[in-house]
């Protein structure tokens, strides 16, 4: 994972549910990139069209919430999601995200500075995001060193992978 | 320290933990259901291991999609199968089983005091017998069958302290909408929600579950309530060994976050109405609302207790012509007692259709799908957009006697005043 990211903001409201994110019929496709184009269409069917270039997914409070279904961070990553920011995360969402290597991380403030269409750009070691649109700039939560090395490892398996060969 | 951190800090092996802090926990049982565990299966074969760690501690239960409704499912479940047999794991199949989180603890796989993870957000089920219970994802899980092992914040606790007796037809399942309604879907995230008090001391297991199940549509990490007698008499039987429930007790210096204290004396019966599960009306205030489809089972709420309650509303009624009433109770051993009971031929002759154990429609993936502009009334944990079926159709969450009152009807009915019309 690269540890800088820049792209345009799209911003969603609070209690974004996973079945919005990706509904229940879909989960039996296998294909990530199948998922992906259903990415978000519960909410707004043009959103894989959208997001292919790249975006900064920002969200309010409770992003995430209902099933445990990693298909739903799956379908955002593979559709362009390069990072979701929000107000803050249910919990299963929040560590698949982690475990895919899909950075989601908590930004306080974010969802009322934030317009979709903004141009953002995020460094996670100086903990910052930075709204180029309107010049506001936000801490983002700081997150433990072994969820940092998840990430910068790309998910869990492949962090796992590493630690089980070290040992 | 409150019964959560008590579990959490046996399984890290720390004598004493506080809310924030981080551990490493054993687990001492993981579940995988077939819409989690084909790409559990991907992620553990590429971390490289050959065995799950103890396939005494992992149990595969097939339940979203079965019978399996497509080509696609089929393969996923013959997957699952064949990984159950490599593996050498319990599997619960078609016509074996039933709901995941109903099989769970009937088959024994829940016992008291343990630390449990499930690839279903609704895992936190199992709190309702004292086990600390939460959702994980599929790579989770896979982590987990592949160290047994996994990390978790100690989370701060709410008290949620219940009293007072409910009146007809207002039951455990009005109770957590009410709370709901209250705390919002935001209002417990990362927490632990232990349900006290005189009027969970005198509820049914099934109640428990109930209760316990709807946590994570608060965003809580999970519910709880400490065991007790009516915890061993449903255990019994059922589980290897019952450990000691002394060690499962809150200690009375317990620190919580909040306290909250609900009475549901003068409780009327509860709706969530579209698109939220935290949209919550006392029935009387929710107006009229007419109904394509009543369904009444899911983990929530497919337990004999429910179908009972259902069955008494619905006795020599008919459902409404154009309302399409479904039946599916949570598991096979619930089905089988339901048949014995006569509670399926209530049903049958209502005109309801019974299907077999199942998620069903709960999840818009398998049955039971909504066309735009439809509305249904379910007993199920869900009402978000799409959640059960079109993203234009509406789905309203009730208790069993509600949805069996409103199939009576044909709009969101009362079932106390139904019955006071009778």
């Amino acid at each position: 994972m690269s540890t800088k990211i820049r792209g345009k903001a799209i911003k969603f409201g609070n209690n974004v549910d996973t079945d919005v994110i990706l509904p229940g019929r879909y989960m039996i496709l296998v294909d990530p990139y199948e998922l992906a184009k259903h990415a978000l269409e519960g909410l707004d069917p043009a959103f894989p069209e959208k997001a292919k270039e790249g975006v900064i997914v920002v969200g309010g409070r409770n992003f995430g919430c209902g099933s445990s279904r990693e298909q739903a961070p799956l379908a955002l990553k593979y559709a362009g999601v390069k990072c979701v920011l929000a107000e803050s995360f249910a919990r299963i969402f929040f560590r698949n995200a982690i475990n895919i290597g899909l950075p989601a991380i908590q930004c306080k403030g974010i969802s009322d500075a934030v317009e979709t269409g903004d141009d953002l750009a995020v460094d996670f070691e100086a903990g910052e995001v930075k709204n180029f649109s309107n010049g506001k700039k936000f801490q983002l939560e700081k997150l433990p060193p072994f969820i940092q090395e998840i990430l910068a490892d790309g998910g869990l398996i492949e962090n796992l992978r590493r630690r089980m060969n070290k040992e | 320290m409150n019964i959560t951190e008590k579990i959490l800090a046996k399984a890290s092996g720390k004598k004493v933990v506080h809310p924030g802090e981080i551990v490493d926990a054993k687990v001492d049982m993981v579940m995988v259901n077939d819409l989690t565990g084909p790409l559990a299966v991907e992620a553990f074969k590429k971390i490289g291991v050959q065995k799950v760690w103890d396939n005494q501690k992992a149990v595969v239960v097939l339940d979203h999609q079965v019978p399996a409704e497509s080509v696609k499912a089929a393969e996923l479940h013959k997957t699952l199968r064949q990984f159950a047999r490599d593996q050498k794991l319990r599997i619960y199949d078609v016509g074996k089983g039933g709901i995941c989180h109903q099989v769970m603890p009937e088959k024994g796989h829940v016992v008291p005091g343990t630390v449990i993870m499930g690839a279903d957000s609704h895992t936190c089920t199992y709190g309702a017998f004292g086990a600390f219970a939460t959702g994980i994802g599929s790579t989770e899980a896979a982590a987990v069958l592949a160290t047994g092992k996994i990390w978790l914040k100690i989370p701060e606790a709410i008290k949620v302290n219940v009293s007072g007796e409910f009146q007809k037809f207002v039951t455990p399942k009005d109770l957590i909408l009410s709370i709901i309604g209250r705390m919002k879907a935001d209002g417990a995230i990362y927490e632990s929600v232990e349900f006290t008090g005189p009027t969970i001391r005198g509820m049914s297991v099934a109640g428990r579950m109930t209760l316990c199940n709807m946590s994570v549509e608060m965003g809580a990490k999970n519910g709880i309530i400490e065991p007790d007698e009516a915890t061993r008499k449903f255990l019994e039987g059922r589980v290897k060994s019952m450990p000691n429930f002394e060690a499962l007790r809150s200690d009375k210096d317990a620190v919580y976050e909040r306290t909250v204290q609900f009475n549901v004396s003068k409780m009327e019966p509860q709706v969530a109405c579209p698109s939220s599960v935290d949209n919550v009306k006392p029935v009387s205030e929710v107006g009229n609302v007419p109904v394509e489809q009543a369904f009444i089972g899911s983990c929530t709420n497919g337990r004999i207790e429910d179908l009972r309650l259902a069955a008494q509303v619905l006795k020599g009624k008919m459902v409404k012509e154009g309302v399409r009433a479904i039946v599916i109770p949570a598991s096979q051993e619930v089905y089988s007692q339901a048949l014995n009971e006569g509670l399926l031929e209530i049903f049958t002759d209502a005109g309801a259709m019974v299907c077999g154990s199942a998620c069903g429609p709960c999840l818009g993936g398998h049955i039971g799908l909504l066309a735009a502009g439809e509305t249904c009334v379910s007993t199920s944990n869900r009402n978000f957009i799409g959640r059960m079926g079109s993203t234009q159709a509406n789905v309203f969450l009730a208790s069993p006697a509600t949805v069996a009152a409103s199939a009576v009807t044909g709009k969101i009915t009362n079932p106390r005043k139904l019955e006071a019309e009778a």
